[in-house]
This record gives structure tokens, sequence and C-alpha cells, in this order.
């Protein structure tokens, strides 16, 4: 167990620069998740962590030990990857024991460590099949199960359930969790999905462009976004941006007052939440249901504004509509989200 | 549909069938006159060996001549080493041109290929100034060289292809459990490519075991001749001792049989499923 800290970190290919200083310190058994869309750096970052790239500037230490110079091996971190990346040609009792075998541990210790882990994540019946004989849920067990085996100060997860099929995916994101409560590990977890991210993190750091937009709990990027993109990225369905005129404090959309803010006159983006907005007579939006989606429990109301901007509700079951009827929609002054044209948060917003 | 589907798969089988016929026809040929007295074969080159037209002379001949144990393992140890040297050194220098980034690599990856497009034979007369200058006439490490190089070309090529599409993660993965860059190939890389290394060495086995033209140039010495060059002295300048000669071939074909016999349980053999993502 360990922290984990980076220190001004920079990474360029050729002339692309694909982190641009990056700069966080993960505390002792915490879980924190990586989050952004492909091509973010957030896997290039995973990678320099574990030593399969090297850094063109700044420091990675873990434990407070400098690591960034050591081969992977030496660092005291285990990875479990996308593709599992499990020896074909091994059983599972092989691939488990083979990094200890190769460490020089004695065959006593082995026996010990594999045998602990595949109790952890229940291999037991299956030790001796090969991963060709496996099910990809069984085959990332495995896969996480030679990460235990290490014991390592730190675990690296890169994407490891974008193979698995939908209702395996909800099972295993429980079976980390798990996990990290009955270890207590450092975890860095790295994945595109934001309902991943919010379910398993302490803390979440949202990628772009090889930046970090912003570093907080889930609840904190729900509700206190710094811009645009984090708050679209986190929620689903994604949050709604109106464009909006502020006049003498007021936000103004479709020629109506929705609500005041301390923003100065001139343009403005509204952004509301779909679970925020709820049907009211003398709400604030009144238009045409254009496509109606009904889930049983919940439905999705999407809603073109006289002006023709589009907005997305997010409703319970009760009511049903027809595309081409007319609603009105309302909320809760305390769940708007005002942001600059830029798409920054207006600091003194309303938060909650 | 189903009536179009079966016209068409009788096509295919009926256009196989005849290619198979067309390329066995000679090995059939071969194999029926080498049971043949000299005088059947030439009276009648496609009949059947039976009745008096029978005869075990060649074979008498070939197995009775205590030099073609010799040519056997001369043949043996120049392919087996010569395929060793092809598998090992084309498989390293491929993965290294398929894993690793260093200044050059490109220049060296064409190098390394580019022989596939230049016969080895239009190098003879410099080949064989070049053994004798190293003293190596008439051995059969000449023979070992000279068809290392020649299959590596194209084994580099192929290999690489296939070394570029195992799984990046695999070798990282054994790079995290502390493999040096060795182990992850030989431990990690080689098993994955089983069947490649079977194709490969498949394609470079033949032509070196089928070879005529080195062993008459580079080591025509009566201790270092190779079967298809032992062969020949069954044919003389006035008689051709045809049941002798085609014995032998038929002889020569049982090892290399047996080679693809054992390699092709590999090519057959997809051994990567299940490894990563499938």
């Amino acid at each position: 167990m360990a922290t984990l800290e980076l220190k001004g970190i920079k990474k360029s290919f050729g002339a692309t620069e694909v982190i641009r200083d990056m700069n966080l310190e993960v505390q002792d058994g915490e879980l924190i998740v990586f989050v952004g869309p492909s091509g973010c750096g957030k896997s290039t970052m995973l990678r320099m962590i574990a030593g399969m790239e090297t850094l063109s500037a700044g420091r990675i230490s873990i434990g407070g030990k400098r690591v960034d110079h050591l081969p992977p091996t030496d660092r005291g971190i285990a990875m479990v990857f996308q593709s599992y990346a499990l020896y074909p040609h091994k059983n599972v009792r092989g691939n488990l024991g083979f990094a200890l075998k190769h460490a020089g541990v004695n065959k006593k210790e082995i026996e010990e460590r594999v045998n602990n882990a595949s109790d952890i994540l229940g291999l037991s019946e299956m030790m001796e099949r090969k991963p060709r004989e496996l099910s990809g849920g069984q085959r990332q067990r495995v896969a996480i199960g030679r990460a235990i085996v290490r014991e390592p100060d730190v675990f690296l997860f890169d994407e490891p359930l974008s193979n698995l099929d939908a209702a395996l995916r909800v099972h295993m994101r429980v079976e980390i969790l798990k996990l990290h409560q009955r270890l207590g590990n450092t975890m860095v977890y790295v994945t595109h999905d934001q309902v991943e991210a919010m379910t398993l993190a302490n803390r979440i750091v949202v990628f772009r462009d090889g930046g970090v937009e912003q570093v907080g709990t889930p609840l904190e990027l729900y509700r206190n976004p710094v811009n645009t993109f984090v708050a679209g990225f986190i929620g689903s369905p994604a949050m709604n941006f109106l464009d909006a005129q502020v006049v003498d404090f007021a936000l103004i959309v479709a020629g109506k007052r929705v609500c005041s803010t301390p923003a100065s006159n001139g343009k403005a983006k509204l952004g509301l939440r779909p679970e925020h907005l709820v049907l009211s007579d003398d709400g604030p939006f009144k238009g045409i249901v254009s496509v109606f989606e009904h889930l049983g429990g919940e439905s999705f109301l999407h809603m073109t504004l006289p002006d023709e901007q589009m907005l997305v509700a997010k409703l319970d079951g009760e009511r049903s509509f027809a595309p081409g009827d007319s609603c009105s929609l309302g909320f809760r002054p305390d769940h708007c989200h005002v942001f600059d044209i830029d798409g920054s948060r207006i600091a003194s917003g309303p938060s909650k | 549909m189903i009536l179009k589907e079966r016209i068409s798969n009788t096509g295919i089988h009926a256009i196989l069938i005849a290619y198979s016929l067309l390329a066995l026809f000679p090995l059939i040929l071969i194999l029926i006159n080498s049971f043949k007295s000299r005088k059947a074969i030439f009276r009648d080159p496609t009949g059947l060996p039976l009745g008096d037209s029978f005869s075990g002379k060649g074979y008498a001949s070939v197995l009775s001549n205590s030099d073609f144990p010799l040519y056997f393992g001369n043949s043996m140890i120049v392919t087996c080493v010569a395929l060793v040297l092809i598998l090992l050194l084309g498989a390293m220098a491929a993965h290294a041109l398929s894993e690793y980034q260093f200044p050059g690599d490109s220049f060296i990856g064409i190098y390394l290929i580019v022989g596939i497009m230049v016969p080895i034979r239009l190098g003879t007369v410099a080949l064989l100034q070049l053994i004798v200058d190293m003293g190596l006439a008439n051995t059969l490490t000449a023979l070992i060289l000279v068809y290392t190089a020649q299959g590596l070309p194209i084994a580099i090529f192929i290999f690489t292809e296939f070394l570029r599409s195992v799984s990046r993660e695999i070798k990282d993965s054994a790079r995290i459990d502390g493999l040096s860059e060795y182990r992850i190939f030989f431990e990690v890389v080689v098993p994955l490519v089983r069947p490649v290394i079977a194709t490969v060495a498949v394609f470079s086995m033949i032509p070196i075991w089928n070879d005529l033209w080195f062993p008459l140039i580079l080591s025509p010495g009566e201790e270092t001749r190779t079967v298809t060059l032992g062969v020949q002295q069954f044919i003389g300048q006035y008689t051709v001792n045809w049941g002798a000669v085609l014995a032998a071939l038929s002889v020569a074909i049982l090892p290399v049989l047996v080679m693809y016999v054992i390699f092709s349980k590999q090519l057959i053999r997809g051994i990567t499923a299940g490894a990563v993502k499938g």
C-alpha cells in the first residue's frame, strides 16, 4: 500500500503532445478513476505509471520513492489489461504463478499466494483450465488474480471491463469494488465509461486532450462541474446546454426569463440535467414534444423549444406523451448551472 | 439458391481434385516406376508394377550402396541446422523489427527483406569465391550458411507480419511480471506464433532438401554429398539406372513427408484462441 504522486508529467510522441503537465496526488488506499473520451491521454498516463512508456518530463513517485527510472517490475505495481493478456499456453494456475516463479519466490509461498488469490476471486474450480476454455468474465478474473498474487503497492486497471457484455460488466464492477474494500490497496482505474467512474471512484480525474479538466469526488463533479465538458461527460443522459442571454442578472432563454444569475450582461450557457427537469404548468420552458422514449420505470422526453433548441428531460414512468404534444417543464433554481460562452463555470453560480 | 451453391461447390471440388491429380501424378509415377524393372519402365511408363514387371532391384541397389546413409545424414544435417538457424534468427529479427523502435529500424527491415527479390543463385560465383577463401569448400557448413542466407528474407518477412499481430498487452504484461526481453521472446511470443513457425519451417525446408545447385558447386566431395547429389551417380553418361534413381528419390521423399506431418499439426491449430479478447 502506498501513495502515488505524479508531478509535472509531460509526454510527447514526436511533435504531438499527448500529456500536458499532469499533477496528481493519490492517497494511500484511494481508488482513483481516469475518465475521458478516447485519445485523451488517460491510457498513456497509466502506461507511464506502469513503466511501459517513458516520460518526456516530470516525475512519478510511489510510496514516496521515485520510480520513473525503474523497470515496470520494480515499481511495485500490477496491471490488469483490457484484453486480459493472459498467457494462452499456460493454465490458470500457471498464469497466476508466473510472475512469482520468475521472481524466484519459493514453491510453498507461490502456492499459498495463488490459492489465496483464487479463493478471493472464486477461481478454485478452474485452476487447471487454459484461458481459451474460460468465459470472458472468468478470464478477467484470472487477469485480476494475476495482479493480486504479486501483492503490489498500486493496482492499475486499463479499461478492464470494456470487452465484457453489459450484464457481466455490472457484475464485475461490483466485484472490483468489493476487491478494493477487501484489499484496501491504492488503485488507478482507466475507463471511458462515466457510469464506471461514478460508481467506483473515490475521486475522478477527467481528462481531455492530454490535460486534466477537473479532479474531485463523483458528487463534486456531478454537482459542481468546472466547465461544460465535465458537465456533459458526467451524468447520463448528458446535461442539456441552452444558449442564453443575461440581462440585469436574469437569464433569458428563448425570450423568457428562467432564473437569476450573478453573471454580467451578455451571452451565457445554461446547463440543466435531464433528471432535474420536472413537468410544471407554469415552468419557463414551453415547447413541442419531438420524441418520447418510455423505459417502463422512467421515460425520456425530448422537447423542442420555440427557438429550435432541444431539451431532454428524464421523467417518471407515470405520464405518456406523443410527438407533437405541447408541454412545459420547470426546475429548481439551485439545480441550474451557468457557464460563460467559453464553457467555464461562472464562479459564484448556484451550487449545492 | 441451394442448387446454385451445390453447383458451385461441385465446381470448386472438381477443380481441386483435378489440381490434386496433376500435382500427385509425377509423384505416383516415380513411386510405381521405382518398383519396376528398367525394361518395364520404358515399355509401359504408366503401368502398375504387377507380375513380371515388378522388380525390387532399384531399392536393392540404393540400399546396398553403403554411401546412401551418409548422403541422407548429410541432407538431414544441412536441412535441420539451416532450418533451426532460419527459424531462430528470422523470428528474433522479426521480433526486434516489430517490437522495438530504434534509429534505422525501417532501413534494417528493408535490408533484411530485400533478399526476397534477388535470387541467391545470381551470386553463385561470388559465393563460391567467398566459401573457398574462408576454407569452407566441401564442407556442410558452407551449405548451411548459404541456405540460412537464402531462407532468412522470406522468413523475416512472414514473421514480421505475424509478430505485429501479437497483442502488445501480453508482452507488457510479461514485462510487469519481470521477464527479460529474451524470455519474453522465448516464453511468451514463440508459443503464441507456433503455427507461423511451422508454416515458415515447411516453406524453408523443401527448397533446401531438394536443392541440387549448391551441393554440386560448393560441396561436391564424396564425404559431403547430399541425397539429391548422391542420386546423380546413377545417372551415367551412357546409361541411366532409372530403377535406382527413382527408388532413391522415393526414399528421399520420406523424411520431408515426416517433417511435414509433424509441422502440419501446428499449422492447423490456432493457439492464440482465448489468449486475448475472443
